[in-house]
């Protein structure tokens, strides 16, 4: 029997289920050549080229980058090079804290018994089992009541006053980031066999030795794959996000957010494809980065 | 050489917490002495403790009592790495992301040697184990022979007071296995330094080791020389584990020097044999031992001691030998029998339900105390 | 002091998970703890809490008013018992419909050639690393009354010559549910292919040498054993869809409002914190219990850590 056999019903399935993924961001893609400045309907793409922008009601007759006129526009858009740059900041800072953090956490989970174990574990578990918002409400009631107990005591005022802001958000992050580093290395740990720190170890380096040079290059393909979901889940986040963030903390996704409530010209659906572009092509090199790289180990 | 002896474990008791949460014995008091220059083997089965006496001479993990010395120095907590022994590993445990050269060259680093000494060393260890040449490749594209060499090689290359090898040979197949042990005999004798070898395969312990400790549920049964070990085995349990045994239960009639009469309920009589136990009495209970080759088998009876009459009931050809099982008067004996004579003639066999007669030479009826 | 640290193991776990254990300390259990408290207190009329024991807002969550007609003290309202559940039923539904279309296509995956399976994968993955607010967005553009779907149905009307006016799609249930399948389908498709690919070729070979035909091999042999996939999918999809409020926020406005939607509008329009720390709690123990239920039956699939 070919296991590789397929029923045409699957593959029809598959076909019906791909065309599900994939319609809307097609559309969306679409839509971002959209002449209609109003974004309702598709009027068909912007036909030529001028100095300067020609409009006929709310119809794009010619602009300066053409076709690609939504795609200039948003250049030209401060307000989503900050909220570009702030998630950028956030996701790095986040990834990097919650990554040395948590494939620590990974390492004392696997390997170790103490007595706080229990405990570590319950609260690993929790942001995975209860909803983003519990958790989103949550930080935002301690940060504000803990922010105002600290400028009332203090007697803050103006600038001094803590509030949320970039550094709340980055918190948070790393807060519902790390149960996802710590499971993805910890899986990785799991086919670790402790034989290799041994042998390191009978070979004359010490503890610190033998983690810089066995263990830690053999577990970097796990803590790569977590520090990369992590990072995502980051990029990716909006509701912790939502109740965390302050003035001058806005992140693509809350301020794309913040458009959808009013009116939103084909600006949207470029910023969109930009992201989608830039996130398959990083994710296109990554695999082939990879499988390069797996190609040349094996 | 500070002291006579290589490693000594003395008293030394290993336990630890099973998942269960029950304490268990691993190693339990156990002692002996590793003579300098010596190629000295634990053999057992899985879970007799070979393996964590080995691990705390290497030191990954410590006694829970008593106490290992490594050239006359106990060693305490000492971690593995301020010990002078190395380990070639069960699973080998070479670093997938190193070349061979730089596996080897490892723990000469961390010696802190410099690299053109680092560079000759290897390039001899290599040459030792005939991988020259192979330097620059990554484990996983070697072979698993290669790979056991290779692990060979990196302990060696750290000249090493002490080898300790678990399970080195145990991933290669027959031929190849049979040919390490006598490369690994001739490598020892070569370098003269001592090999501490835990197997679980009685033939392999057998052809190299100058002595075997054979291990059983964390205590060690017997510490001896290979021949010592087979022709003498100290308990039932050696003798059941390295090669086989006919087991008769009986009751000492008489006991005198070297010789006893044991009375065999099973065979009603008397048996003579050799007393291999300390202390047995007349009357006590005991076991007698006789390994199925040492058994002589005719087809007609010779006025002799220890003679008895028994049927067969089952014979196999199996090449150097015919193994010939037989009752006598209830009591189920094996008998091996070399075939010193061409087989090809059907009529050469015993047949099935034949009468025969079975002599034991008493230097090889061993008298043991019963379990 | 050094020495003391080598062999005390458990002194060198502990200082390992230390910082992650103190940080979602501070992040996670004290603000739950938090929650709970705020939850017993009482909105003052300028939007703080004033720290009391009370349990009016879960009594007002459970339906009980004093706003009532005709002079009656009291009456149920079930406002918010409606609220929950109506987002019980939409993750039930969610999750069902998920399953539905996540298993063929996961079959089609794991059974494909598999030179050819990463990019399959791939090609799921991708919608899933767009953003979350864009994805919505989408289907906003999709759902709308001048959107794609209608136009496209408008052709197919046309040349079948039946009369065709568009249809309201947006800012119903409907789109609500379209969104949320939408959002969370990768989260069910990764875990069930990561079962179903585990299971060995000789499997089937055994099933069907045992007689089995292929209707039965996937009944008896493929199903059991994929459900690790499924149960750690359905963890990964029902959750967050209890409690996300931008999907009903954006395709459903003010007509489908959810837990999600009850909660943040309690924080940031409505400003009463206790009440929306209530509702928040409820959340999270309806979650708690179904996942406990579920979990319990079918237990806890590692196929969680993939996803």
């Amino acid at each position: 029997m070919n296991p590789f056999r397929r029923s045409p019903f699957v593959i029809a399935a598959a076909i019906l289920v791909y065309t599900f993924l994939y319609a809307p961001i097609i559309g969306l893609i679409l839509y971002s050549f959209n002449a209609s400045r109003a974004n309702v309907t598709f009027e068909g793409f912007i036909p030529s080229f001028s100095e300067r922008v020609v409009m006929e009601g709310s119809l794009v007759k010619s602009a300066p980058c053409g076709p690609f006129h939504w795609y200039c526009d948003l250049a030209k858009n401060d307000d989503v090079a900050e909220a570009a740059g702030n998630t950028l900041t956030i996701a790095f800072t986040a990834t990097i804290i919650a990554t040395t953090i948590g494939t620590m956490a990974a390492l004392a989970l696997q390997r170790y018994n103490f007595k706080m174990k229990p405990f570590s574990q319950l609260a690993l578990y929790i942001p995975i089992v209860i909803p983003e918002i519990v958790m989103g409400i949550g930080i935002l009631t301690l940060f504000s009541q803990f922010f105002g107990w600290i400028n009332e005591t203090l007697n803050l005022s103006g600038d001094a006053r803590l509030s949320l802001g970039m550094a709340t958000v980055t918190m948070s992050h790393i807060a519902f980031m790390v149960p996802f580093v710590t499971l993805v290395v910890q899986a990785r740990l799991q086919g670790f066999d402790k034989s290799y720190e041994e042998a390191a170890m009978d070979l004359g380096a010490n503890e610190w030795t033998t983690f810089r040079r066995v263990t830690f290059p053999m577990i970097v393909p796990g803590i790569m794959s977590g520090a990369l979901l992590a990072f995502t889940l980051s990029l990716d986040d909006f509701v912790i996000t939502f109740f965390t963030n302050g003035p001058g903390s806005t992140t693509l996704p809350i301020y794309v957010y913040g458009l959808l409530r009013r009116i939103i010209t084909p600006q949207v659906n470029a910023l969109s494809t930009v992201w989608i572009m830039i996130v398959f092509t990083a994710v296109l090199l990554l695999q082939i980065l990879q499988s390069r790289d797996s190609k040349q180990h094996s | 050489m500070t002291s006579e002896f290589a490693v000594e474990l003395r008293d030394v008791v290993k336990r630890f917490i099973t998942p269960e949460g029950n304490e268990m014995a691993a190693v339990d008091h156990v002692t002996m002495q590793i003579k300098n220059g010596e190629f000295f083997s634990m053999l057992g089965s899985s879970g007799c403790g070979k393996t964590t006496s080995l691990r705390m001479v290497a030191g990954f993990e410590w006694p829970t009592e008593g106490e290992v010395y490594i050239e006359g120095k106990a060693m305490g907590h000492t971690p593995p790495f301020q010990r002078k022994v190395n380990t070639v590993f069960q699973s080998y445990a070479l670093f997938q992301h190193m070349t061979v050269f730089q596996n080897l060259a490892f723990g000469l680093e961390m010696e802190g040697a410099k690299e053109a000494e680092i560079k000759k060393r290897v390039g001899r260890a290599l040459e030792m184990v005939q991988l020259t040449g192979m330097d620059r490749r990554k484990p996983k594209q070697l072979s698993g022979g290669q790979q056991q060499r290779v692990a060979l090689a990196r302990a060696l290359v750290k000249t090493p007071d002490v080898l300790l090898l678990d399970e080195p040979l145990g991933a290669l197949d027959l031929k190849l296995r049979k040919e390490m042990q006598l490369e690994l005999k001739a490598l020892q004798q070569q370098l003269g330094i001592t090999f501490i070898y835990v197997t679980h395969d009685q033939e392999e312990a057998l052809t190299m080791s100058d002595r075997i400790a054979v291990m059983s549920k964390g205590k060690i049964q017997q510490l001896g020389t290979p021949v010592e070990v087979y022709e003498r085995p100290s308990n039932k349990f050696v003798a059941d584990f390295i090669g086989e045994s006919n087991f008769l239960e009986g009751k000492i009639k008489s006991i005198s020097g070297n010789e006893a009469s044991v009375f065999v309920p099973g065979l009603n009589a008397e048996v003579t044999g050799t007393p291999i136990s300390e202390g047995l009495v007349k009357g006590e209970e005991v076991t007698i031992c006789i390994r199925p080759e040492k058994i002589h088998i005719a087809d007609r009876e010779a006025v002799q001691q220890n003679m008895f009459r028994a049927s067969v009931t089952n014979t196999v050809y199996i090449g150097v030998d015919t193994k010939v099982f037989v009752d006598a008067h209830g009591v189920k004996l094996k008998v091996w029998e070399q075939n010193r004579i061409s087989r090809l003639d059907p009529k050469s066999f015993y047949t099935v339900g034949q009468e025969v007669w079975l002599m034991l030479m008493p230097e090889n009826t061993l008298v043991l105390k019963k379990d | 002091m050094l020495q003391r640290l080598r062999e005390n193991k458990s002194a060198q776990g502990t200082l390992l998970a230390l910082p992650t254990t103190v940080w979602l300390f501070v992040l996670l259990i004290i603000p739950l703890i938090l929650t709970l408290i705020v939850s017993f207190g009482r909105r003052s009329p300028d939007g703080d809490v004033i720290y009391t024991f009370t349990f009016d807002n879960y009594i007002r969550l459970f339906g009980y008013s004093t706003d009532c007609p005709e002079g009656q003290a009291a009456c149920f309202d079930p406002l918010y018992v409606n609220i929950l559940g109506r987002s019980l039923s939409l993750a039930f539904n969610t999750t069902v419909l998920v399953i539905s279309l996540a298993y063929p296509l996961a079959y089609f995956i794991a059974r494909a050639h598999p030179k050819k399976r990463n990019l399959y994968l791939f090609m799921v993955l991708i919608p899933l690393w767009t953003n979350f607010v864009i994805r919505v967005y989408a289907w906003m553009m999709l759902l709308r009354k001048e959107g794609a779907i209608n136009i496209i149905l408008g052709w197919v009307m046309n040349a079948l010559n039946i009369p065709f006016t568009p249809l309201e799609m947006l800012y119903t249930p409907g789109a609500v549910l379209v969104g949320m399948v939408y959002e969370f389908l990768p989260f069910m498709i990764l875990p069930i292919y990561t079962s179903l690919e585990k299971i060995e070729t000789s499997l089937y070979e055994a099933a069907a040498d045992l007689g089995a035909n292929s209707i039965k091999t996937f009944l008896r042999v493929t199903l059991p054993l994929s459900m690790p996939g499924v149960v750690a999918g359905t963890i990964l999809v029902f959750i967050p869809v209890m409690g996300t409020f931008i999907v009903s926020d954006i395709l459903g406005g003010r007509q489908v409002i959810l837990v999600g939607n009850l909660i943040q509008r309690q924080f940031l329009d409505a400003r009463d914190p206790t009440f929306g720390s209530a509702a928040s709690l409820i959340l999270m123990i309806m979650t708690l219990i179904v996942t406990y239920f579920y979990t319990r039956k079918f237990g806890f699939g590692e196929e969680i850590v993939v996803a």
